[in-house]
């Protein structure tokens, strides 16, 4: 099975190379299947090596295939190695899955565009820069992933690029992720002097022997490799990009919501725990940054007016879950809930666009309304989706993978009372802003005329993730109720459990308190905004409610904030030296002397007195310092 | 004999060039060509054959050596000799000298014969200076590279031409006359030392020389070397020269030229004044990171697309400077990478910017826009490059940079941190050269360009340039170990220097 592994990675690369080289040669048909194609036999090969992984479990743990080494100078020899263990394989399980479902939505999503080539090239290249980057078993191959993700956003965001705004928001998300990834770069650098490699397992193997819990070192590694994660995983501080990125196809915010990017942050936590175990203010610092963040974006995605920024504020909301369970330890919870957010968030993306084309481009919710009985597809599948992303107990799979990250917030080694009390308020907010999002776009009266209704292309992908948002959290059930442990167990090897404080108990007690806020949430919403509305339109008659929203929609004015403090200032300060000081300087020395050259050519009149009076000058100057001397 | 070989064949081949254009103006394209390549195909399979004992030496050990006496009452000698740093460099060279010429082909249409005299005479200094083991031999091929280039900037030029090729010439000559003085003070204070009054750089290189003269000798070495790589605050010819040039003039200077001033600093300033490097490397550096985000921050404000490019290269070159300065392995085999990859990836945007600005008559970022829509092919090269110069993984600019932060990041943590920060401003530089030219909405070209649907795209022969271009830097970045080895000795040699006690004490 190890030589089997390149095959993950290389359809996508096969079918990013063909759609480049003669993309335009071929039939629209041809390339949609190239692109889809290349996936899906991915999909395959991941089936096939991860069924091997689990019903014949390497002695290793793992399956590692060394293709050739990158280089190597003194000792120092990054290899490009793949390397699949229980970790890698949920994430190559959900990249490849999602992924192929929505390159199939994407032939149907992307019949009418002119320029289809080059979305499934870019398309594939993502995937496989995603698949890199999860396989990697050094971080400078992580790396490489990992800086392609970015290029590829970048593409696809700007991928409709004859708008600049679009291009703004491309550039947005590649260059804020970027100063992520450089902060991660430097802390590639200490790891480099301090294990003398990068190789994950050696450095996993020896940092807890080389480095004391707590040390400074192992503090700033952390940080240094957190602020790549903050980038890619869109988290305060560095979470402005992702409501922007909204500007590419829906397949495209599907792939990088549910499959690729946003998901980076938290495998590369996960990857790394060894390390941020050593850091403990690391991890109550990753902890806080995920409670805030799923504050701050769920309470931004009540006010959207954009379906599609409500989902990716809600994108945010759940990453700051991940986050949260990753900062109080409790690693396989964090990776249970980003497969089964991968599968509803896609859903709803795909959803979303669907209902976006239905509707000559319309993204406004406010004008969608009464979709419910137009669209009976897209409405149940979206209400799935939203019943998964609200946690609707018992029946969807969000319901289990965050109840979980609810009970470690509160109980786990570094959980607390007020953890799991934001935890629990962005569990209402969660709720609340689902329900309105559908309350807004499925019922009421139909404010725009429906256009064409999705085909079979992408209803059944649509359909597909619904089944698996409500039951793939049957795999995983809490141990009071159920206790089904089939995720942790692929994870366990890799992963370390979950400690719980010795003084907790009565699970079951937070487990109801969830559900009853969950339900609290939906039926706030369901007053609000079906039954009576006139408490909102009151509302906007006040001054500081109409304050607040403004605050709220635009994401906490974060971009305001970047825009003053440095974007501004760097355009500012960039174009006012356009023309380079510097090269002032040598100007000075040009003019200086065309004066000096003017000034002594004037001596040179032709007039015999003058020269004579200069002869008798000289002959005197030079007569007086003869007598000094 | 290669040496004179390619000596020979470069001065050979100007010659032919000149006097094929009184027969056909047809011809003298063809005759450069023919000679770079075969300079080209003569030093691959040198490589290729060699490329065992070249790379498995341990030390700091010579290829190959040629030696003639020249004026043997002045001690001055022929004198050359190759190791793997030289080796690559020649390659480089002939390469970017086949890219000049192709470039060129349909571009120079005026004195066709005189201009290709002049380019292989340009390369002809470039390949003496990388090979020339004689000081005042190489400081002749130092001057033989400048005085075409002036004639190449100042005819074939555009608007500006004149300006850019004086204020070219005076930098590199004042800046060279300082070294001139360094070598001749050099070159007494042996003779008196020893009695024997020589030019060559083996005998000079252990040359007792007291500490305060050796700084002051070091500095007029490194400034040379430093307006010519270029370091801020000596920088500022190079937008100029490089704006005003030709296509291949601008590629020359890019991919070239500013090479030769790094590969001075690490050819004679290191071996001869290795404990005047150690003291002034801390301010060399900060000039490198000053550079680094200078530049970076010059270019992203530029509307002229070749001064955009020409900036980009005074923030990699500023990496260049850190990376010397650091005295590590890692350090120089990314400043080695950095050398070919930014030769490789400048160049390259460079062509770009001289194929646009034969379709479009302009190199105004502001009146284009959109193009990827009429000429989709040249938008997927220059991505390439565009990412290549903000340093993506898997490209070979990443590797070079990777390496050489890694190895500044041993010695000064902060100042490397910093350099870092270029990293992003790389991107914000490179992403706006995309969004300008190749991206957002194609207004204006309906204003700048009478019939926008007849922009061809890539002819055969750019496909062909810029084809080989993006394998060549893909390559480097996925499989940059046969550079990594053929450099090696030449490293280890350099890093025997500054990691003997008796060089790093006494310094403080």
């Amino acid at each position: 099975m190890d030589n089997l592994l390149w095959l993950i990675p290389g359809f996508p690369l096969v079918g990013f190379l063909i759609l480049t080289l003669a993309g335009k040669n071929m039939s629209r048909l041809a390339r949609g299947l190239t692109g889809a194609g290349s996936i899906c036999l991915s999909a395959i090969v991941v089936l096939i090596v991860g069924w091997n992984f689990l019903i014949n479990p390497p002695a290793a743990g793992n399956y590692t295939q060394t293709l050739w080494t990158w280089f190597e100078i003194a000792n120092f020899k990054p290899t490009i190695t793949l390397y699949l263990d229980g970790l890698s394989l949920v994430f190559v399980f959900v990249i490849t899955f999602i992924a192929a479902l929505i390159h199939i939505y994407s032939i149907a999503f992307m019949a009418e565009e002119a320029d289809d080539a080059r979305f499934f090239a870019s398309m594939n290249l993502f995937v496989f820069c995603m698949l890199i980057l999860v396989l990697a078993s050094n971080l400078l191959l992580l790396y490489l992933g990992w800086e392609g993700v970015g290029l590829c956003s970048y593409l696809l965001i700007g991928f409709w690029y004859q708008k600049s705004e679009n291009g703004y928001a491309a550039r947005k998300a590649f260059i804020i992720t970027r100063v992520g990834d450089t902060a991660m770069a430097i802390g590639l650098f200490i790891l480099v002097y301090q294990f003398g490699t990068l190789d994950i397992v050696a450095i996993s193997h020896s940092a807890p022997e080389m480095w004391q819990a707590g040390s400074k070192i192992a503090t700033l590694c952390a940080l240094l490799l957190l602020a790549g994660g903050l980038g890619k995983s869109a988290q305060l501080p560095l979470q402005t990009w992702l409501p922007d990125a909204m500007a590419g196809p829906s397949p495209v915010s599907a792939l990088i919501h549910a499959a690729t990017m946003v998901t980076a942050g938290v495998y590369l936590i996960a990857r790394m725990h060894v390390i941020f175990q050593l850091s403990p203010v690391t991890q109550m610092i990753i902890a806080i940054i995920g409670a805030a963040t799923l504050i701050i974006a769920g309470l931004s995605a009540i006010v959207q007016y954009d379906i599609k920024r409500v989902l990716a504020y809600s994108t945010m909301s759940q990453i700051g879950y991940m986050f949260l369970a990753l900062g109080v330890g409790a690693w396989s919870a964090a990776v249970f809930h980003f497969m089964i957010h991968a599968f509803f968030k896609a859903l709803l993306f795909l959803a979303a666009g669907a209902i976006i084309e239905a509707l000559h481009h319309e993204h406004n919710m406010f004008k969608m309304g009464g979709l419910k009985k137009s669209l009976p597809v897209i409405f149940w599948t979206f209400l799935i989706g939203s019943a998964s992303l609200a946690a609707l107990p018992l029946i969807t799979a969000g319901f289990y993978s965050k109840d979980q990250i609810l009970w470690y917030s509160w109980a786990s080694d570094g959980g607390s009372p007020l953890l799991w009390f934001t935890a629990l308020l962005g569990a209402f907010i969660t709720a609340a802003y689902t329900t309105r999002m559908m309350l807004i776009t499925f019922w009421g009266e139909a404010k725009t005329h429906l256009g064409m209704r999705p085909g079979k292309l992408m209803t059944i992908p649509l359909l597909i993730l619904a089944v698996f948002s409500l039951v793939a959290g049957f795999i995983e059930l809490p141990h009071n109720f159920g206790h089904v442990q089939l995720f942790s167990e692929i994870t366990e090897k890799v992963l370390p459990g979950t400690n719980i404080r010795a003084a907790v108990s009565g699970e079951f007690i937070y487990q109801i308190i969830a559900v009853l806020t969950t339900l609290a949430g939906i039926y706030t919403a369901y007053i609000l905004y079906y039954r009576k509305p006139m408490i909102i339109i009151n509302l906007k008659h006040s001054k500081s409610a109409l304050g607040l929203y403004q605050f709220l929609l635009s994401g906490w004015r974060f971009d305001k904030l970047y825009d003053t403090v440095f974007v501004r200032p760097i355009v500012y300060l960039a174009n006012l030296n356009k023309d380079d000081v510097i090269d002032k300087f040598y100007q000075g020395i040009t003019w200086l002397t065309g004066r000096a050259y003017r000034a002594l050519s004037f001596t040179q009149s032709g007039s015999l007195r003058w020269y004579v009076m200069g002869l008798l000058i000289g002959a005197i100057f030079i007569l007086t310092i003869q007598i000094i001397l | 004999m290669i040496l004179i070989y390619l000596i020979g064949i470069l001065t050979f081949g100007s010659a032919l060039t000149l006097l094929s254009g009184q027969l056909n103006k047809g011809l003298p394209k063809w005759f450069a060509l023919l000679t770079l390549l075969s300079g080209f195909v003569v030093l691959l399979v040198f490589w290729i054959s060699n490329y065992k004992e070249v790379s498995l030496q341990s030390t700091n050990t010579w290829i190959t050596e040629y030696y003639h006496n020249w004026i043997p009452a002045f001690g001055i000698s022929f004198h050359l000799a190759m190791d793997g740093l030289s080796l690559l460099m020649l390659l480089l060279t002939f390469f970017m000298g086949i890219l000049a010429v192709l470039c060129s082909w349909t571009e120079i249409i005026e004195r066709v014969s005189f201009y290709y005299f002049n380019l292989l005479w340009i390369l002809a200094g470039i390949t003496g200076v990388f090979i020339a083991m004689d000081l005042f031999l190489f400081y002749f091929f130092w001057e033989v590279m400048l005085i075409p280039m002036y004639f190449l900037i100042g005819i074939w030029g555009s608007a500006n031409r004149e300006y850019a090729a004086y204020k070219f010439f005076i930098f590199t000559q004042a800046s060279g006359l300082l070294m001139f003085l360094s070598i001749l003070a050099l070159y007494f204070i042996h003779g008196q030392n020893t009695g024997i009054y020589t030019f060559d750089y083996f005998d000079l290189l252990g040359t007792q020389v007291s500490p305060t003269v050796a700084f002051w000798l070091m500095l007029g070495f490194l400034i040379a070397f430093a307006v010519k790589l270029p370091v801020v605050p000596f920088h500022s010819w190079l937008p100029d020269a490089h704006t005003e040039a030709p296509t291949a003039g601008s590629l020359i200077l890019a991919g070239l030229l500013l090479k030769t001033g790094a590969y001075g600093i690490l050819r004679f300033v290191l071996p001869l004044f290795p404990r005047a490097s150690i003291e002034i490397a801390p301010w060399a550096i900060l000039l490198g990171v000053i550079g680094i985000i200078y530049g970076a921050i010059l270019a992203y404000s530029q509307t002229d697309l070749k001064r955009l490019i020409a900036y980009t290269s005074v923030s990699h070159m500023g990496f260049v400077m850190l990376g010397i300065f650091s005295f590590n392995e890692f350090a120089f085999q990314g400043v080695v990478m950095q050398l070919i990859t930014h030769a490789i990836s400048t160049g390259a945007l460079f062509l770009l910017a001289g194929m646009l600005k034969e379709r479009l008559h302009t190199r105004d970022i502001n009146q284009m826009g959109g193009l990827w829509t009429s000429m989709p092919k040249m938008g997927v090269i220059a991505m390439v490059f565009v990412m290549a110069s903000l340093g993506l993984p898997g490209l070979g600019n990443f590797v070079a940079e990777f390496l050489i932060l890694l190895g500044g990041f041993k010695v000064h943590v902060v100042l490397t941190s910093i350099a870092a920060l270029g990293l992003v401003f790389s991107a914000m530089y490179a992403l706006r050269i995309m969004q300008k030219v190749f991206l957002g909405p194609n207004v204006n070209l309906e204003t700048a360009f009478s019939a926008k649907t007849d922009l061809p795209d890539f002819s055969l022969r750019e496909l062909l340039v810029m084809g080989s271009l993006s394998i060549c830097i893909l390559w480097l970045g996925l499989n940059p170990q046969p550079i990594i080895d053929t450099v090696k000795p030449m490293i280890n040699g350099l890093q025997e220097i500054y990691a003997s006690p008796i060089i790093t004490q006494n310094v403080k």
